[in-house]
C-alpha cells in the first residue's frame, strides 16, 4: 500500500492547513459576535421589485471594513 | 465619505450566473433524460437498439457526468457566484475570468457528452474523461478558485458568510481530489492510464470518489442551504453558531471515509476499518446541519404549507438526513456484506442525488432564476408546486424500488444450501429484479417529467423577465 505514503502525508498536510486557516479566522475575530451574522443576509438587498437585486439598506457598522466604496 | 443610495453604483457581474442557472435547467434536462435511458435499458436490455454509442456502459458515464458536474456543477458555479457577491457586497474579481469558467466548463460538458458515448473513458468512477479534458477541467477549476477568492478577498464585509466557507471548502479540495485521481500517462491523444496500478488505484480512486461526494455534491450543496432557505424563509438560519461548528466538524472528518467503498478487497484490513469509523463520525456533524437547516423554519412551519419553493428545500435537507444516516450504516462491514453490489446502493445514492443534490438545486434555481430576470417569482407558482410532488413521489418509487431489490438480491447472492452450493444462480436474482427495474423506470420518468416542468417554467419567467443590472448597495465607509 505504497500510495498510503502519498494520501495519509498529503491528508495530514491537509488538517494543519485547515487548521492554520482556522487559527487564522479565530484571530481575525470571524467568529466574535457571530449569532448576527446570520441575520445580515436578510438586511441587505431589501427591494420590492427584487428581494436580491440591491437596493439601499443600513449595514451593521461595527463588521464593515474601513475601505472607501469604489464608486 | 457620505455616499448617496441613489447615485449609480457599481453592479454586481451577474452575467455569468444568468449563464450558469439556465445550464442547470438544461443539463438537468438532459442528464436526466440519459438517466432515464438507461434506467430503460436495465429493464428492457434489447433498448440499445444494437447501437454501440447507446450501449448502457456508455450511456451511464454519460448519466453520471451529466447530472453531477453538469447540472450539479452548473448550479454550484451559479450558486456561489450569486452568493459571494450578495454576502461580501462586492462584484466578482475579474469578470472576464468568471465568463472563461462558464465557456470552459461547457466546452467540458460537451466533450464529455461526445466522448463517453465514443467509448473513450479512463474507467474510474465518476473521473471517467480521457487526459485533455481533465487538463481544461483543471484549468476551469483553477479559474473558478481564483475568482472565488479573489472576491472574498476584495469583500467590504468583514465577516466571511459561512456559506462561503463551505463553497471554498468545496473548491480547494475538488482541485486537489481532481488533480491527484487524474495522474495518467497518456498513450494517445484518447487514451491514458492511471499513474497508480492495482489496489493502490483503488485506494486513489474512492480517496476521490467518497470526497468528491462529500465535498462536491455535500459541501457546495450546504453552502446552497445556508444562503437559499434563511432568503427564501425570510428568517436567519436557525444557529449561525452551529453552522460554524458544523463546517469545521465537517471538513476535518471527511477525508478518511473512502476506505469504506473498498470492504472485503485487498485494501488493508486496518485501512477498511478506518474508513468505517470515519464515515459513523461523519454522521454528527452531517445530522448538525440538517437540524440547523430545518429549525431555521421553527415558529414559521406555517410557510412550508404555502411555499412549494421551501418544500423543496426542507424536503431535500430530510433526504440529505436520510442518506447521511442511511450512508455510515452501510459502511458498517457487516452491513456492506450485504449491500455491497446490490442496488441497495444505487437507491441509496440516488436518495442522496435526488433528494438531496436535486431538490436543493431546484429550490436555489427558483429563488434565484425569476430575481435574476427581474422578478420576484417564477412565472408559474402552481407549476413549481406540481413539480414538487411529481418529483417526490419518483424519488420514493425510485429509492423504494431499489431498498427492496437490493436487500433482495444480496440475500439471494448469500444464501446457500446445506452442502454449501448456492440457492440461487445470478441469472435468477436477475429475473426477480425485473418488476423493482421497472418501477424504478417509473419513479425516475417522474422525475424527469418534474424537469420539464422547470424547463418550461424557467423559460416562460425569462421570456417575460428582463436582464436588470443589481447595484452594489454602497456600504458607507466610516472612521
Amino acid at each position: 500500500m505504497d500510495v498510503l505514503y502519498l494520501l495519509i502525508p498529503m491528508s495530514a498536510a491537509l488538517v494543519l492547513l485547515i487548521l492554520g486557516v482556522f487559527g487564522w479566522a479565530v484571530h481575525m475575530g470571524q467568529f466574535d459576535d457571530i449569532e448576527q451574522e446570520g441575520q445580515r443576509i436578510l438586511l441587505l438587498d431589501a427591494k420590492a421589485v427584487d428581494a436580491d437585486q440591491g437596493s439601499a439598506h443600513e449595514p451593521l457598522e461595527q463588521c464593515v471594513t474601513g475601505r472607501p466604496t469604489a464608486v | 465619505m457620505a455616499t448617496n443610495a441613489t447615485t449609480p453604483g457599481p453592479v454586481y457581474s451577474d452575467t455569468v450566473v444568468r449563464l450558469f442557472a439556465l445550464a442547470t435547467v438544461v443539463w438537468g434536462v438532459v442528464g436526466m433524460l440519459v438517466g432515464v435511458i438507461i434506467a430503460a435499458q436495465l429493464a428492457w436490455p434489447e433498448l440499445n437498439l444494437g447501437v454501440s454509442f447507446l450501449s448502457y456502459g456508455r450511456l451511464r458515464p454519460l448519466h453520471t457526468n451529466a447530472v453531477i458536474f453538469a447540472f450539479g456543477g452548473c448550479a454550484l458555479f451559479a450558486s456561489s457566484y450569486h452568493v459571494v457577491q450578495r454576502t461580501c457586497q462586492t462584484r466578482l474579481f475579474l469578470p472576464g475570468l468568471a465568463m472563461f469558467t462558464f465557456i470552459g466548463w461547457q466546452v467540458v460538458i460537451l466533450a464529455a457528452a461526445i466522448s463517453l458515448p465514443l467509448g473513450m473513458t479512463s474507467g474510474k468512477e465518476y473521473a471517467e474523461l480521457e487526459w485533455p479534458i481533465d487538463l481544461l477541467i483543471a484549468v476551469v477549476w483553477v479559474s473558478y478558485a481564483i475568482v472565488f477568492f479573489g472576491t472574498i478577498g476584495q469583500r467590504k464585509i468583514r465577516h466571511i458568510f459561512v456559506a462561503n466557507w463551505f463553497f471554498g471548502a468545496f473548491i480547494l479540495t475538488v482541485a486537489l481530489l481532481h488533480i491527484v485521481n487524474s495522474a495518467a500517462i497518456p498513450v494517445s491523444f484518447w487514451k491514458s492510464y492511471s499513474a497508480y496500478a492495482g489496489v493502490q488505484d483503488a485506494m486513489v480512486q474512492w480517496w476521490y470518489g467518497h470526497n468528491a461526494v462529500g465535498f462536491f455534491l455535500t459541501a457546495g450543496f450546504l453552502g446552497m442551504m445556508y444562503y437559499y432557505i434563511p432568503k427564501q424563509a425570510e428568517r436567519p438560519v436557525y444557529s449561525y453558531r452551529l453552522s460554524i461548528v458544523h463546517f469545521w466538524a465537517l471538513i476535518f472528518t471527511y477525508m478518511w471515509a473512502g476506505p469504506h467503498h473498498l470492504h472485503y478487497t485487498a485494501l488493508p484490513d486496518w485501512a477498511q476499518s478506518v474508513g468505517m469509523l470515519f464515515s459513523l463520525v461523519l454522521l454528527a456533524p452531517s445530522w448538525g446541519g440538517m437540524i440547523n437547516g430545518m429549525m431555521t423554519l421553527s415558529g414559521a412551519w406555517h410557510k412550508l404549507r404555502d411555499d412549494p419553493i421551501l418544500k423543496f428545500l426542507i424536503v431535500a435537507l430530510s433526504f440529505y438526513g436520510m442518506s447521511t444516516f442511511e450512508g455510515p450504516m452501510m459502511s458498517i462491514k457487516t452491513v456492506n456484506a450485504l449491500s455491497h453490489y446490490t442496488d441497495w446502493t444505487v437507491g441509496h445514492v440516488h436518495s442522496g442525488a435526488l433528494g438531496w443534490v436535486g431538490f436543493m438545486t431546484m429550490g436555489s434555481m427558483y429563488h434565484l432564476i425569476p430575481r435574476m430576470f427581474g422578478r420576484t417569482q417564477m412565472h408559474s407558482v402552481r407549476a413549481i408546486e406540481l413539480h414538487f410532488w411529481i418529483a417526490t413521489i419518483g424519488i420514493v418509487l425510485y429509492i423504494a424500488a431499489m431498498w427492496i431489490a437490493g436487500v433482495m438480491q444480496g440475500l439471494m447472492w448469500r444464501a446457500v444450501n446445506p452442502d454449501g452450493t448456492l440457492v440461487y444462480s445470478f441469472v435468477e436474482s436477475v429475473k426477480a429484479t425485473f418488476p423493482f427495474y421497472v418501477i424504478r423506470l417509473a419513479g425516475g420518468l417522474l422525475y424527469l417529467g418534474g424537469m420539464l416542468i422547470m424547463a418550461w417554467n424557467t423559460w416562460m419567467t425569462v421570456r417575460s423577465g428582463k436582464v436588470v443590472t443589481a447595484t452594489i448597495p454602497l456600504v458607507p465607509a466610516h472612521a
